[in-house]
C-alpha cells in the first residue's frame, strides 16, 4: 500500500517545489522579458484561432439546445441570460484551459522535456542560469496574463454565437432583447468567477506542462510521455479546480 | 598526484555516496585532484561516471560524505551559491548540451552574458566569442544553429563554450561518444591543446582508451602547432576507473596499464 502511495507522494512534492520556486521567483530578477513576450504571443496569438472557434460553438450550440427546452415553458425571451450565466461561469474559462492545456501544456511538456533529454537544461544550470527563472517563470507570467483575456474573448463570442442562433437562425428572441437579458443576468460575482478561474487554470496548467517537461527522462519516447501526461494532468486538474472555485461562490 | 606535489587542490571527493535504497548508485568515492593534474575517468555503461561529474557540478547532491571545490565544501551550498562555484568549471556535455534555439555565436556567449561572477562587457564579448571559436577552428560558424552542423563540430562549440570563460576546471562527459575515429582524435587533440595551452585542470570520462593514452602520452606543442610525444610523468595524468559505483582502480598511467585485475585492464590499452 504505502509502495503505491509513494510515486503520487513523490509527483506531488516535487510538484509543490517547483511551484513554490516558481512563485519565489517571480519576485526575484533577472527578468526574461523577450521570453516573456514570445511565450505571450506563442499561448496568446498562436491559442486565437482555436479559442474564437471553441468560443463561438459553445455559445451556438448553448443557444440551440436549449430552444426545446425554453419553448415549452414559453421562456424563449431568456436565452441571452442562459447563455451569458452558463459561459462567464463554466464553460467560457473551462473549454479556454482545456483546448490551453491541449495545446500549450503540452507544448511546453515537449519542449522542455526535450530540452532535458538533451541536456540543455543541466547545460544552462551550469553555465550560470536558474532554469525555474529562465524557463518556467516566463511561461508562468504569460499564461496567467493571457488566459484571462482569451477567456473574456470567448465568452463574447460565445454570446454572439447564441444571438445568431437564437436571433438569427430560430427566432427565439429580438436582438436587443437578447443582448439586454444577457447583460443583465451577469453580476460582479460571475465577473468575478469568470476571472478568477481562468487565473487560477492558468498557474496550474503552465505548472503543470513544465513540471513534466522538466521531469522527462528516457529520450524522445521520454517527451512523448511527458507531454501527454501533463495533458491529462492539466484538464483534470481544470475540471477540478472549476468545482472547488465554483463551490466556493456557491456558498459565498 | 605524487606526495610531494605541492599544487592546491582543486577538486577533492571524502566518501562521497548517492542514492538511496536498493544497491546506492555511487559508493565511498574518494580523491583528490590538484592544479594541473589530469584525471580520466572510465567504467562500463551504468558504473556512474556521469553521476560523479553531475556531483561535481552541484547537479546532484550526494547523499553521503563531503566534496570540495577549490579549496571550498560544497555539498551543502545553495543553487545560487553553486552559481559562482560554476563559474569556475568549464564543461562538455556528452550530448554537447547546445541550445537549438540559439545561434552558435550566442551558445558561445552564454556563459559570458550569464555567469553572474564574470560579468563581462558586452563590447569585449563577441571578440572573446570569436577567439574561442577560432580555437577550435569554426570560426565561420557564428551565425549558423547547431542543427545546421555535423556530430563532431557540435562537439567543438561545445568545447568551445566551455572555455570561453578560461575556466580553471574543465569537465568533459565522453567528447567522442558516437564520433568517428578521425573527428574523435581531432576532439581529443583540441582538449589536450586546452589542457596544455592553459594548464586547465581536466577530468573526463570517456569510454575508448585512445582517448585517455592521447592525455597522457601527448602534449600540445605551441611552436608546432600539433601534439606530440611527451614523458607520461609530464602530463601529470591518473586514471579512475568506476565499477558498479565503486572505485575498482585510482593511479598512475603505468599502474593502470599494469594493473592486474581483469575488470580494470578490460579499459586499459595494452
Amino acid at each position: 500500500m504505502l509502495d503505491l502511495l509513494k510515486s503520487p507522494v513523490q509527483t506531488f512534492q516535487e510538484f509543490t517545489r517547483l511551484a513554490g520556486l516558481a512563485v519565489r521567483g517571480i519576485a526575484r530578477k533577472p527578468y526574461y522579458w523577450d521570453d516573456i513576450f514570445i511565450q505571450m504571443d506563442l499561448i496568446g496569438i498562436g491559442s486565437l484561432p482555436v479559442v474564437i472557434l471553441t468560443g463561438f460553438f459553445s455559445g451556438a450550440v448553448m443557444a440551440l439546445q436549449m430552444s426545446r427546452a425554453l419553448q415549452t415553458y414559453g421562456a424563449t425571451s431568456q436565452v441571452g441570460k442562459i447563455v451569458a450565466i452558463t459561459l462567464v461561469r463554466e464553460m467560457g474559462p473551462v473549454l479556454t484551459a482545456l483546448m490551453v492545456a491541449g495545446r500549450n501544456a503540452s507544448g511546453m511538456a515537449s519542449e522542455l522535456g526535450s530540452m532535458k533529454v538533451t541536456e540543455q537544461i543541466d547545460a544552462m544550470r551550469a553555465l550560470g542560469t536558474d532554469p525555474v527563472l529562465k524557463l518556467v517563470k516566463p511561461r508562468l507570467i504569460a499564461t496567467a496574463f493571457v488566459l484571462p483575456l482569451l477567456t473574456i474573448l470567448a465568452d463574447f463570442l460565445g454570446l454572439v454565437g447564441g444571438y445568431i442562433v437564437a436571433c438569427q437562425m430560430l427566432h427565439l428572441t429580438q436582438g436587443p432583447q437578447y443582448w439586454e437579458s444577457a447583460w443583465r443576468a451577469i453580476e460582479y460575482n460571475d465577473i468575478a468567477q469568470g476571472l478568477l478561474k481562468p487565473f487560477c487554470f492558468a498557474i496550474v496548467l503552465s505548472l503543470v506542462g513544465c513540471y513534466y517537461g522538466m521531469q522527462t527522462t528516457g529520450g524522445t519516447q521520454g517527451v512523448g510521455r511527458s507531454t501527454t501526461q501533463a495533458v491529462v494532468v492539466a484538464s483534470v486538474w481544470v475540471v477540478v479546480l472549476t468545482f472547488i472555485i465554483g463551490r466556493i461562490f456557491t456558498s459565498m | 598526484m605524487s606526495a610531494t606535489d605541492s599544487s592546491p587542490v582543486v577538486m577533492a571527493f571524502e566518501s562521497v555516496s548517492f542514492g538511496f535504497g536498493e544497491g546506492p548508485l555511487l559508493q565511498d568515492i574518494s580523491f583528490e585532484l590538484r592544479r594541473g593534474e589530469t584525471l580520466v575517468i572510465q567504467g562500463a555503461a551504468a558504473s556512474g561516471k556521469t553521476l560523479l561529474l553531475k556531483l561535481s557540478l552541484g547537479l546532484l547532491r550526494p547523499t553521503g560524505g563531503r566534496i570540495r571545490l577549490f579549496g571550498r565544501e560544497v555539498q551543502e551550498l545553495d543553487e545560487r551559491d553553486w552559481y559562482d562555484v560554476r563559474s569556475r568549471i568549464g564543461v562538455l556535455f556528452q550530448e554537447g548540451g547546445l541550445f537549438d534555439s540559439l545561434t552558435i555565436e550566442e551558445n558561445v556567449a552564454y556563459p559570458l552574458l550569464n555567469q553572474r561572477l564574470l560579468r563581462v562587457p558586452l563590447e569585449q564579448v563577441r571578440d572573446r566569442v570569436e577567439r574561442s571559436l577560432d580555437f577550435v577552428e569554426l570560426g565561420h560558424t557564428l551565425a549558423r544553429f547547431p542543427s545546421e552542423l555535423s556530430g563532431g563540430m557540435r562537439r567543438r562549440v561545445g568545447i568551445a563554450r566551455a572555455i570561453v570563460t578560461q575556466p580553471e576546471l574543465m569537465i568533459y562527459d565522453s567528447p567522442t561518444a558516437g564520433l568517428d575515429p578521425i573527428t574523435a582524435n581531432t576532439i581529443m587533440a583540441l582538449i589536450a591543446k586546452g589542457r596544455d595551452v592553459r594548464g586547465a585542470t581536466t577530468v573526463m570520462v570517456t569510454h575508448r582508451h585512445q582517448d585517455g593514452d592521447i592525455l597522457d602520452r601527448y602534449r600540445f606543442d605551441a611552436a608546432s602547432g600539433r601534439l606530440a610525444p611527451a614523458a607520461r610523468e609530464s602530463t601529470r595524468t591518473r586514471y579512475l576507473v568506476l565499477q558498479e559505483g565503486r572505485i575498482a582502480f585510482l593511479g598512475s598511467p603505468d599502474e593502470f596499464d599494469n594493473c592486474p585485475d581483469a575488470y580494470v585492464a578490460k579499459f586499459a590499452s595494452r
